[in-house]
């Protein structure tokens, strides 16, 4: 693993050591954010904007949470709820459609695949956000604006992870789907009995990023959520900054709970979510 | 796990997938080959290219408050955006941030990855510290950045740490002159995506294979700097270049951050929000709206080329 370390002795040893020193600085940096994201949400606002710079909470104050809940200024319960069905909603219906046309276009022979590979490719090339405009327009026109389908439906068709499945697949090895096709099974059953349990790892790795991307959107739910019914966590956050009256310590255990599942998916995914960004980026 | 660049693993494929057995079966895979893709195709159609072409059509008419507009106008939606300062200021603020954040993320990121390949112990938990800010949204990072660490008041964070050393307090959001903001809304967007590309580095760096550096070291290449720039660096082209292309797509999609760091300023708007506020604010002018998506599109499709062909990244070649 360390071939490229340098030659023993002493200075390895004060190499490393600096090594570390500059590694456990960096990290200290990016780890401030989140201890003042938990201090602020446990704290009182008197103490978050006091005149004297407080590391810890004198108090730790956990009736912020059920304070948060009984708000009536924003609906910041229903917004969790709203996103967590779109998060999930979002993310099963991407993986559906876009591994069955990953797959389709991977193995299915068709004379015409090739210029339809390209017209998948093409909308790679407009990123997404720049078509919310007319994204809208046509949303709107087909009422949907504020509902749950609108929020949901016009994401599931990611150019982008239709091409990841598409270059997994290429890669998947033949010889077992080529088996399956032998004992009798059609495209539709090779799929779902060979191809799909053996690749639960790639569907892993894709879904975890895909529940990210959505949970943390922001600007289609914005332009689609106009109803407070229809808010996701991210727009109700929004919320909180344009607000006139200001509760700091609402404001960041909104935030906070709003971050932790994430974090949580994080912790309990590393493995699959490493290996899924890396592929990612690699082919992207 | 795979090792290759892009265009290894793509370009031989789709002869593969039309050109291997073309004779079996070809009404039933038909079929099936609609099937699979038929359900992707049509929303790709109805959610994509409807939405791409209606833009343009709306762009050529005088379209307030309406998505089916009568009064066709020509180019003067185009006109009317290209000549509001507005919307090229809003183009100049985008190039002045991308021209800060590529190259800054691009040294941050392979820096930390660097430096978390180097480690012997503790690997996995510092990769994870690194990473985790990809968790948090723009929108709760603003929020800490805004509210908390660069509140203009004295119980911010930075304010605080500068009266400690006897400065004033700086208004980070509220003033652009001096143009204090650029470091709130860079360094929040820096901590967000540093650690997702480092870990594409990392997966690059481990690829690498080690044989070229005993071959380095017996040639006499010292480890530190040559080896890095010779070896390593050359080696993370193909990568380089997808996460500068990454980053470049990203920082034109830049909205949230601006959004909510900024709020309704008239300064630091980048075209995103820009568009925003022409199509869904007070005036809702979805043609004049329309004209800046499209010219916005034109420009990222050119940049996007130009980049492929300075630094020959893979997509033109697959349509050859």
């Amino acid at each position: 693993m360390t071939r490229l370390g340098p030659p023993r002795g002493r200075r390895c040893v004060l190499g490393s050591a600096g090594l570390y020193f500059a590694t456990a600085v960096c990290a200290l940096l990016f780890l401030v954010p989140f201890y003042l994201i938990v201090r602020n949400a446990l704290s009182t606002d008197a103490e978050i904007t006091g005149e004297n710079w407080q590391w810890f909470p004198t108090t730790v104050r956990w009736a912020n949470v059920t304070e948060l809940f009984e708000d009536a200024t924003v609906p910041f319960g229903r917004s969790l709820g709203n996103s967590a069905v779109v998060g999930i909603l979002h993310t099963l219906g991407t993986l559906l459609v876009c591994s069955l046309a990953g797959y389709g276009l991977a193995r299915i022979p068709y004379r015409h695949a090739n210029k339809i590979f390209y017209a998948v490719l093409v909308t790679l090339m407009v990123p997404a956000a720049v078509t919310f405009v007319p994204s809208f327009v046509l949303v709107s026109s087909l009422g949907w604006v504020s509902s749950m389908q609108g929020l949901i439906v016009p994401g599931l068709f990611s150019g982008f992870t239709c091409f990841l499945f598409r270059q997994y697949f290429l890669g998947f090895p033949r010889e077992l789907e080529e088996a399956a096709r032998v004992d009798g099974l059609g495209y539709w059953g090779a799929y779902w009995r060979i191809v799909v349990p053996n690749s639960l790892n790639f569907f892993a790795a894709i879904a975890t990023i895909t529940f990210i991307s959505g949970w943390n959107a922001f600007l289609w739910p914005l332009v689609i959520g106009q109803d407070q019914e229809a808010w996701t966590v991210q727009v109700a956050l929004s919320s909180y900054m344009t607000n006139q009256t200001v509760n700091f310590h609402l404001i960041f255990m909104a935030t906070a709970v709003s971050i932790l599942p994430l974090v949580l998916v994080f912790l309990f995914l590393q493995r699959w979510l490493v290996q899924g960004v890396a592929q990612t980026g690699i082919k992207g | 796990m795979s090792t290759t660049t892009t265009r290894d693993t793509t370009r031989p494929a789709p002869a593969e997938v039309t050109k291997a057995r073309p004779r079996r079966g070809v009404r039933g895979s038909t079929l099936n080959f609609w099937i699979f893709t038929g359900p992707f195709l049509i929303g790709l159609v109805i959610f994509v290219y409807i939405p791409i072409g209606w833009s343009v059509w709306l762009s050529f008419f005088e379209a307030r408050y309406t998505v089916t507009p009568d009064k066709f106008i020509g180019f003067d939606n185009y006109e009317l955006m290209l000549t509001n300062g507005d919307f090229t200021g809003s183009l100049v603020t985008f190039t002045v941030f991308a021209a800060i954040i590529v190259p800054v993320t691009w040294a941050l990121s392979l820096g930390l990855a660097l430096m978390v390949h180097r480690l012997r112990f503790m690997k996995a938990f510092f990769r994870s510290v690194f990473f985790l800010p990809t968790a948090c949204s723009f929108v709760a990072a603003s929020l800490i950045w805004k509210m908390s660490i660069f509140s203009g008041v004295r119980f911010g964070m930075m304010n605080t740490v500068l009266g400690w050393f006897g400065a004033e307090n700086i208004a980070w959001l509220a003033d652009p002159d001096p143009p204090w903001y650029w470091l709130v809304i860079v360094s929040v967007r820096l901590w967000l995506q540093a650690g997702f590309y480092m870990i594409l580095f990392l997966a690059a760096l481990q690829n690498i294979p080690p044989v070229l550096y005993e071959a380095a070291a017996i040639d006499g290449a010292r480890p530190g700097w040559q080896t890095f720039r010779h070896i390593t660096l050359p080696q993370l082209r193909a990568t380089s270049t997808a996460v500068i292309l990454l980053l470049l797509v990203a920082a034109y999609q830049a909205f949230d951050e601006f959004f909510n760091l900024l709020a309704k300023t008239t300064w630091g708007r980048p075209p995103l929000v820009e568009l925003y506020y022409t199509a869904l604010g007070d005036d809702q002018d979805y043609g004049a709206g329309s004209a800046g998506a499209v010219v916005l599109t034109l420009l990222i499709c050119m940049v996007t080329l130009l980049q492929g062909r300075f630094l020959g990244f893979g997509k033109g070649d697959e349509s050859r």
